[in-house]
């Protein structure tokens, strides 16, 4: 799942029960599915899943999930609930692309990122200072940004027809640099194409990531492993997460919650602006209305799939990032996923029977039955399922998980100053 | 948390004898006021700032709601908003947010439309069976998220906007040829349901502006219905009981898994009947006719109604008339109809800051006066107590 | 609404100095201001000598004032370092150093406090030492306790202050607010009394009494709750056996919360409960109540068996409940009164007929209540949270009565409420008794449960250990029981109890002269 859950220190008083998810645990999972993709990729000849193309689709549709995770982070860590998120991203799209087009990309980035934080602004000012409820805030933040960026896009635009803007679009900007590493690039093609088992899917894999790897990607991982040691490892973090644990502690103790409320709803606008900013310069070189089509919901559910840790989310921006980018995938790939689905589930189910856990085991290997049926009989999957596989699976994790699930205590919760007893 | 569901009841409720409670309506009212007058004037830079006359679009605007065709126009969509602010306020007069109003009525819609072009009955069983199919499915939809919530404790914002992606998906894979769409020729690109039978069409009323669609009917027999339940029945009291404090209505008797889950169905009943004026007035099929956004449209229109069945009448009404009225502003001058959703988010933004802001003087202010009355009243007993 | 006026306090460097007042006197504002968390209208402040102006609590650290908070200011998923360097992250960083400080701390007093530990694997009174080392961590020099002992048990009261007078010994001034009077006699070098917001005494610990301190705090006679004759019948109203309830916590793992609870009661009686907070309380009651699935065990009233019923279906057979908890599980704050008085009761008239409500007969029904039951208030539209405590637990005791419960559970039902309402309910709790009620009382108030109970039951780890006859236990024999240490039926020494009554009955005596006895009239006002 995530390794979040590695990371909380348990009580020592407790006996383990279950095991828990270390590096090495994790690695070997990762080792593990790595041996199935390939070995499944042998048997029916379809090597699409762990195609170069296929990661860097996946890396490509990941990042503006996960900047609008990392944005909903940093808000929930200190106790601010922010589905505005999708209106901040929208800020970032908007502003990305204007700036990106009349200076450069590299200015188009901080605009968006300043757009969203601008937004971010804005949720702060109406749930920390007015204190209305946060979800209020984050819809009506949803509704009046779209808005401001439809309408200036619609009026602004008309005059520069001749650079190339749309009747709905803003004219496209400069493309931001690529990253390619020259020989190793093209050396993992030859062993991808060579189809060795498991080797040219590691070199499918490592090759998606080195060839025509976006800057904005590496700037993307690079906050989000700040993230952590911001969150974590920092005075600043240890205050923002005392916000969204009990603010009235750490009112008590002199520090100003107002401060780091405001500082962390902003930064969460800026995260999910860069992610805005990222579909206007990277994905795309301009704007359209509506480009963010509610990955900013997205992202949030990418963040409670991992437990509201970096590192979950990360892995949960991952999944909605590959199956969302499996659409664009030829059928047949697809249909080959319904197997490892299948082998992965009975996998499961024996793990699951040696642990002793019956009732869940003769679930997972109905489930297994059940898909491995659908192999069987189908030759190709509705798109709109995949699409919505990674959603049920974050509501199957809530359902199921939702007592290792470990919010921040007073998340969503509206604060006053001076309210303690 | 605060409750979202400020006490309109009450300021409904005037009692004679007490200033406060006068007071209370008045503030309650400015709010909403200011907050429309605030988004015009914010509405009317932007406009100025891009080189254009806003009282000119304001003029143009007044002109059409003032008109006969533009009053149609606004009841017509007003009865869409209304249902869909219903649905959202039946949620939130407890508490519970269900922002899964989007999916639900997308999904009912659909469903509405497959049986629409499926059964031809006589119109009098066609309808309500139409009627009863969407809310059914609408409900259905909804109760996932209210049985997500009550047995294994899934916040229903997260459940719901899952479940808002999952429907598309739903409707994805519903909407195909040989599915519930009906096997093309291939020369059409766009997807569509069969049309539903003329029996399902429901009676309209022709007046000089136009036609005006009969379902406004149902949206009022919606709002008596929720007005009534709300405030005069046992259930209501327990629905806003549950709103107010979700551990008083508890320990009071409340059973509050079972509440969960009902207004969670009934919610979501309400917002199955969004999509069928459209169906069954409008275009008689489901498509790429079908309009978006409406569940959160919706959710803005209950909260400047503040949830109340008589304040989403007005709330509606506003939201409908800037909508129409707005679509008539790039015909009428170089004017983008963009700058409505600017207005309406404005004014949502602005209306909800003002009830909290309201909401908390009120408290303030009547603890304060209580405090002053039982104060002379002391005084004075204490008097009588030394005479004695 | 002036919460504090005209306070002048003077307290001496290296002291412990004891803030007295009954609940709502305003000692709760007082301490507010002294550390900062609410700016006073008008006076000054001086450390030192110095005049000093607190607009943050961070102001009032740097001046070295800690305070160690009634209800704990602690964030349970972080750790106890976490807790302890959050806000003093400049003192000695976030890492080794500080939990190095810690330690040095912890062992300097004897505190036993582990820095990785999770806060939300730690009991009361390791979370209260988490609190005293966060302060101390920050160099306090100055320590205000609002109502340190109110969460523990005698043998953890007496290890707190032994503490507190180490912290004296080191030149550290404690500020030391309770109600508890023999508490204070034990540990304050002074001591100030406060009185509706106002300071109305000072006294020398080692001259003053009991009893002239309660006078001073109270500022009339001292209301406690009599003996009288019997009223028990033989009837049985409530049975419950065998109760069982285990919770699985975060982590999983079954905690036993009530475990093999049988008791009884008859018409005309009432059980007391004692026991310390957390020891299950809540539970057995929300359990009769319906308000929490049991894992095993049988509730049935006057005969019929209500064990798996819905929680509204006991109250229309007849259970009232006094909330421990009147904000969170009494009352509709921001709702107005008569609507309140249906809260609760919403199925019987004269609230509802059939599936309506019936708002004019609840309106009518909520004027009667408020004139029998002497509720303050200026009319029936006004919100449950304009009324003071008092009021609104009067509010909620005529509720209760006025539909003829069989069995009322009332919990803590006089906490946190004016010396005038306590006489009020305890006198309602009486009378319905001798109508034949049967009441389960838990209190926290020793004396009050002595004075009103028929039978008195303790309470420990979620199990009954040990019973006791009020006209035979003193509150330290029962306080014992509490902690676990004693068990089966307790009886007290004679003598002791002799004592205890007749201060006791002192205590009652307006105009009595001053008792020689330290023990007099302690905790009238329960905890909050």
């Amino acid at each position: 799942m995530s390794t979040a859950i590695a990371s909380k220190p348990k009580s020592p008083n407790a006996p383990a029960k279950k095991p828990k998810l270390t590096w090495p645990v994790v690695l070997l999972l990762i080792a593990g599915a790595l041996v199935l993709f390939s070995a499944v990729g042998m048997a029916t000849g379809n090597h699409g899943l762990t195609s170069s193309g296929q990661i860097s689709a996946a890396l490509s549709s990941a990042v503006p999930i996960a900047m609008a995770g990392l944005g909903g982070l940093w808000s929930e860590r200190a106790g601010v609930v922010n589905i505005g998120l999708e209106g901040m991203m929208v800020a970032g799209t908007f502003c990305g692309a204007w700036a990106g087009f009349l200076v450069n990309p590299w200015v188009g980035l901080l605009a968006g990122m300043a757009g969203g934080a601008l937004g971010g602004l804005l949720h702060a000012l109406i749930t920390v200072t007015f204190g209305v409820d946060h979800i209020v805030s984050g819809v009506g933040i949803n509704l009046l940004i779209p808005g401001i960026c439809a309408y200036v896009n619609r009026i602004y635009y008309k005059d520069y027809v001749a650079d190339g803007a749309g009747a709905n679009q803003s004219p496209p900007a400069d493309s931001l640099p690529n990253i390619t590493i020259p020989g190793l690039s093209g050396w993992l093609k030859t062993i991808e194409g060579h189809h060795y088992f498991l080797l040219s899917d590691i070199a499918g894999i490592v090759g998606g990531v080195v060839t025509n790897l976006s800057v904005v990607i590496v700037i993307a991982a690079v906050f989000l492993i700040a993230s952590y040691f911001v969150l974590w490892r920092t005075v600043f973090g240890l205050r923002l997460r005392s916000c969204g644990e009990n603010p009235t502690a750490a009112e008590s103790l002199g520090v100003n919650v107002y401060k780091y409320k405001y500082l962390a709803v902003i930064a969460s606008g800026a995260f999910a602006g860069l992610g805005g900013a990222y579909l206007s310069l990277v994905a795309a070189h301009f704007y359209r209305d509506g480009q963010t089509q509610g990955r900013g919901f997205i992202g949030l559910a990418a963040m409670i799939f991992g437990n509201w840790m970096p590192g979950g989310l990360a892995a949960g921006a991952g999944l909605f990032g590959f199956t969302d980018s499996l659409q664009l995938r030829d059928a047949d790939s697809v249909h080959v996923l319904l197997l490892i689905v299948a082998i992965a589930m009975a996998l499961l189910a024996l793990w699951q029977s040696y642990r002793r856990q019956f009732t869940a085991g003769v679930i997972s290997i109905l489930v297994a039955g059940a898909v491995a049926t659908w192999y069987a009989l189908t030759d190709a999957v509705q798109r709109p399922l995949i699409v919505a596989t990674p959603y049920v699976i974050t509501l199957v994790v809530l359902a199921l998980a939702s007592q290792r699930l470990r919010p921040p205590k007073a998340d969503g919760q509206i604060y006053r100053k001076g309210q303690a007893k | 948390m605060t409750s979202p569901n400020p006490e309109a009841a009450n300021a409904a409720k005037p009692s004679l004898r007490q200033r406060i409670d006068l007071e209370r309506i008045a503030l309650g009212l400015a709010a909403p006021v200011l907050a429309v007058l605030l988004s015009l004037i914010i509405a009317g830079a932007l406009l100025a700032v891009s080189g254009r006359d806003p009282f000119e679009a304001f003029r143009i605007m007044w002109d059409y709601g003032t008109a006969s065709d533009g009053q149609v126009a606004t009841l017509n969509k007003a009865t869409v908003y209304y249902l869909a602010a219903a649905a959202a306020a039946f949620g939130f007069r407890m508490n519970l947010f269900n922002i899964g109003v989007e999916g639900q009525y997308k999904l009912a819609m659909l469903f509405a439309a497959y049986v629409g072009s499926q059964v031809d009955l006589p119109a009098f069983l066609q309808i309500p069976l139409l009627l009863v199919t969407a809310m059914l499915v609408g409900g259905l939809w909804a109760s996932i998220a209210g049985l997500l919530k009550v047995y294994r404790g899934v916040s229903e914002v997260i459940s719901t906007i899952m479940l808002n992606a999952i429907a598309t998906a739903v409707i994805g894979v519903l909407l195909v040829p040989g599915v519930f769409a009906p096997k093309t020729n291939g020369t059409s690109n766009s997807i569509q349901t069969g049309k539903i039978s003329e029996s399902s069409h429901f009676f309209s009323i022709s007046t000089q502006g136009g036609t005006l669609w009969g379902f406004v009917v149902i949206a009022a027999l919606v709002g008596v219905a929720f007005q009534f339940t709300l405030n005069r029945t046992r259930f209501g009291f327990d629905l806003r009981a549950t709103g107010r404090s979700e551990s008083a209505a508890k320990a009071s008797g409340v059973n509050v898994r079972r509440m969960v889950i009902t207004s969670m169905v009934v919610s979501g009943a309400l917002a199955g009947l969004i999509g069928l004026p459209e169906l069954m007035q409008n275009t008689p099929y489901f498509g790429q006719n079908v309009q978006t956004n409406l569940g959160f449209i919706g959710i803005s229109v209950a909260l400047l109604g503040r949830n109340s069945p008589i304040g989403i009448v007005f709330s509606a009404l506003l939201f409908a008339f800037l909508d129409a009225s707005g679509a008539q502003l790039p015909t009428q001058g170089d004017f983008p109809s963009e700058i409505i959703p600017v207005i309406q988010g404005t004014i949502v933004i602005c209306v909800v800051v003002a009830y909290e802001l309201v909401r908390r003087y009120g408290l303030k202010r009547q603890q304060q006066k209580v405090g002053a009355e039982l104060a002379a009243q002391a005084a004075a007993a204490a008097k009588k107590e030394v005479a004695a | 609404m002036v919460a504090n006026h005209d306070i002048d306090i003077t307290v001496q460097r290296g002291t412990v100095h004891a803030l007295m007042g009954e609940n709502g006197a305003g000692k709760s504002t007082l301490m507010k201001i002294l550390y900062g968390m609410q700016k006073p209208d008008e006076g000054t402040i001086a450390v030192n000598g110095e005049q000093v102006e607190f607009s943050t609590p961070g102001d009032a650290i740097d001046r070295g004032i800690g305070m160690v908070h009634q209800h704990f200011m602690l964030a349970d998923n972080l750790t106890v370092w976490e807790n302890i360097v959050l806000g003093g992250e400049k003192l000695h960083g976030i890492g080794a150093k500080a939990k190095a400080k810690i330690r040095e701390l912890s062992d300097q007093y004897g505190l036993g406090v582990r820095p990785d530990a999770l806060v939300e694997d730690l009991g009361v009174a390791d979370r209260q030492r988490v609190e005293i080392l966060k302060v101390l961590y920050r160099g306090a020099r100055i320590l205000i306790l609002d109502e340190p002992t109110a969460v523990l048990v005698p043998q953890e009261v007496d290890a707190l202050f032994d503490n507190l007078r180490d912290l004296k010994a080191e030149g550290v001034t404690v500020i030391f607010i309770s109600h508890k009077l023999h508490e204070v006699l034990a540990v304050a070098d002074a001591i100030s009394v406060i009185r509706r917001g106002t300071t109305v005494g000072d006294a020398d610990p080692h001259t003053v009494t009991a009893r002239q301190l309660a006078e001073l705090m109270v500022g009339a006679e001292l209301p406690s709750p009599e003996s009288r004759e019997s009223t028990v019948t033989e009837a049985e109203m409530l049975l419950v056996e065998g109760l069982r309830i285990a919770k699985a916590d975060a982590e999983g793992i079954e905690r036993v919360v009530l475990d093999d609870i049988s008791l009884r009661i008859r018409k005309g009686e009432i059980l007391g409960i004692a026991g310390v907070e957390g020891n299950g309380q809540a539970e057995l009651v929300e359990a009769i109540m319906g308000m929490l699935p049991l894992d095993a065990g049988t509730v049935s009233l006057d005969g019929v068996d209500l064990t798996g019923k819905l929680t509204r279906v006991r109250r229309e057979a007849g259970i009232g409940y006094i909330p421990e908890d009147r904000h969170r599980h009494g009352l509709l704050l921001e709702a107005p009164l008569w609507e309140n008085r249906i809260l609760g009761h919403v199925t019987e008239r004269p609230n509802s007929k059939g599936v309506l409500l019936d708002p004019a007969g609840a309106r009518a029904d909520t004027l009667r209540i408020v004139e029998e039951f002497d509720v303050r208030t200026p009319g029936i539209e006004v919100t449950a949270a304009s009324l003071s405590g008092g009021n609104q637990q009067k509010l909620i005791v005529g509720r209760e009565m006025s539909h003829q419960p069989k069995l009322l559970i009332a919990a803590h039902p006089t906490r946190g409420v004016d010396v005038g309402a306590q006489a009020q309910i305890w006198e309602q709790i009486r009378a319905a008794q001798r109508d034949g009620l049967a009441v389960l009382l838990i209190s926290a108030d020793l004396d009050e449960l002595i004075g009103l109970s028929d039978t008195i039951r303790v309470i420990y780890r979620g199990r009954l250990v040990a019973d006791a006859d009020p006209a035979t236990v003193t509150a330290e024999d029962l306080g014992t029981a509490m902690t676990g240490a004693a068990r089966g039926h307790i009886e007290s020494e004679p003598e002791a109890l002799a004592e205890a009554q007749a201060a006791a009955a002192e205590g009652t005596e307006a105009e009595a002269e001053a008792g020689p006895s330290t023990d007099t009239a302690d905790d009238d006002q329960a905890g909050e």
